[in-house]
């Protein structure tokens, strides 16, 4: 297997590099569309020698004169049983794909480009789900970017789709357009003023999903949210998008609100509760990494504010997937117990987040 | 009692999941409990927009799934009981056959019934003409009304080419 170094070896991907419109709050922006394959049930009912089929449906399309003209003919395609469970773990980490996938050993695959931007995930609950990634609020950019994607594989086999349902998949909550935009936002200010849950109460109310770090069930870590479209039927893809980033404009505009008062009216307690976290990473020894989050909040919090010069954004993003345990025991070669873990995890921060250790924020080869 | 995980230290944890409708029970060390929540993926989460949907559909939420119609989907042999238990639909003959009995789900989730999003290219030749088509007769409604008679005249001619085209 021919698989990247860097997918499973480094913990920013290449496309987290740029640095995207509106980064001081938004981290990330996706764009997830689900498809299936007319005439082959779902996967939850589907023999392994029908997953194969769809693998290499999806193989073909890549390997396609259409995919190189789009960029994409370097796209990897690796099997779920060819990974190991550390592997699958680190790519459940950076994003790129879902530990639904990751159970999956028998038929799951992904087709994943180099810079990671891409990643089309095979015989998940729906036969295809290509996801685009961007860094900061680009949403209309990831739309973009996995409607082309679309059209390619639509282009090599028929889809499963009615006039009136659209797309049809696995799950009636996906179907229609079959997509779900996402913004993984951070919003420490707004919890610390506890005006989270309201802002949060009025986006679900507008008919939004907003959940924790790591989708469905997760709680919110390190003040990260994934805030996404709940409805795929009866609005247009472009319809969807633009509502979600007006959604997500207001849930900027009140987090810098919720900034300024704070750095009007309670100034130094920010300059001391982001100085005491950059101490505590810098000199700690055992993080969990819950703990581990929070203060790596506090620290991008400063970032953004101006108060930690020295400290580089993109090292903060590296670390949000460098001290998860899949990654630290991608690093270590071998399985780590909690504790070990722990250690290995403040090691590393330490080693990141020192003023000479910033120099070294790698970006992948 | 031992660790379920690691057989060494005593269970403290002791772990509930209902996964689609069936009840796992598992005991844990703090320890490897821990891990496992860390280690997500190695545990079979609880999906809660799946169990929402099958939660409306088992409460009779939606008064209409109370009407009898075809219990199996013949393509793929999924009954509508399975699916109301576990949320997801067997194959695309299922959106046919349950049809009818789909359509307040939709609508509870969606707030409608009816795609109006991208179309395979493939496909949609015919279904972007039907489109059009709806689009121009409302437009000529509308043109009536005002008593835009030259606009009307306009849109009928439009829309009697289109009528030929998708035959
Ligand atoms: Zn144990
Ligand atoms: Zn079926």
């Amino acid at each position: 297997m021919t698989l990247f170094p860097d997918l499973t070896g480094k913990a920013l991907s290449r496309w987290m590099l740029a640095d995207g419109p509106e980064s001081d709050t938004v981290i990330s922006s996706r764009v997830r569309l689900a498809r299936n394959i007319e005439g082959l049930p779902f996967p939850h009912l589907m023999t392994p020698e029908r997953g194969e089929k769809v693998i290499e449906m999806v193989r073909r399309a890549f390997a396609s004169k259409d995919a190189a003209k789009l960029g994409l003919d370097d796209a990897e395609v690796i099997r779920m049983s060819e990974m190991s469970v550390v592997d699958r773990q680190v790519l459940v980490e950076k994003h790129l794909i879902s530990p639904n996938l990751a159970r999956n050993s028998t038929s799951g695959a992904a087709a994943i480009t180099p810079d990671e931007s891409v990643s089309v995930m095979i015989n998940e609950e729906d036969h295809i789900r290509i996801q685009c990634l961007y860094a900061g609020l680009q949403l209309r950019e990831a739309l973009y970017r996995a409607d082309r994607v679309d059209d390619l594989l639509e282009g090599k086999m028929e889809y499963a789709f009615s006039e009136n349902r659209g797309y049809l998949t696995a799950c009636p909550t996906n179907v229609g357009t079959g997509m779900r935009a996402s913004v993984m936002v951070h919003l420490p200010a707004l919890v610390i003023n506890n005006k989270a849950g309201q802002v949060f109460t009025t986006v679900v109310k507008l008919g939004f999903i907003v959940r924790g770090l790591y989708g469905e069930g997760t709680e919110a870590v390190g003040n990260i949210f994934q805030v996404s479209n709940q409805v795929t039927l009866g609005q247009s893809e472009a319809d969807i998008v633009q509502n979600l980033r007006n959604v997500v404009e207001q849930i900027i505009a009140q987090e810098k609100e919720a900034r300024e008062s704070l750095m009007s009216e309670m100034k130094e307690q920010i300059e001391d509760k982001v100085g005491r976290a950059y101490g505590i990473l810098l000199y700690g020894h055992v993080f969990s990494s819950k703990e581990a989050m929070q203060y790596l909040s506090d620290v991008r919090l400063g970032v953004d504010l101006g108060l930690l010069p020295q400290v580089n954004r993109q090292v903060l993003n590296e670390l949000l997937v460098a001290i998860r345990p899949g990654y630290l025991q991608k690093m270590a070669g071998r399985e780590l117990d909690p504790w070990e873990r722990d250690t290995m995890r403040a090691d590393l921060i330490r080693s990141r987040l020192r003023p000479d250790g910033q120099a070294s924020a790698s970006a992948p080869a | 009692m031992l660790c379920q995980e690691c057989r060494k230290r005593p269970a403290t944890v002791h772990i509930t999941r209902i996964v689609n409708g069936r009840k796992t029970e598992m005991s844990l060390c703090e320890q490897c409990a821990r891990e496992k929540g860390e280690l997500e993926f190695l545990v079979e989460p609880q999906f809660p927009i799946q169990s929402f949907l099958a939660g409306l559909l088992q409460q009779g939420a939606v008064p209409m799934l109370k009407v009898s119609g075809p219990p199996k989907c013949e393509t793929c042999g999924l009954t509508f009981e399975e699916f109301s238990r576990t949320g997801r639909l067997g194959c695309s003959g299922c959106y046919e056959r349950f049809g009818e009995r789909l359509d307040p789900v939709l609508r509870r989730i969606h707030g409608s019934a009816r795609h109006t999003g991208k179309v395979p290219a493939r496909s949609g030749e015919a279904i972007k003409a039907r489109r059009e088509l709806a689009r121009l007769r409302e437009a000529l409604a509308e043109a009536v009304k005002a008593e835009e008679f030259e606009k009307a005249a306009e849109l009928r001619d439009e829309i009697k080419r289109l009528e030929k085209e998708v035959g």
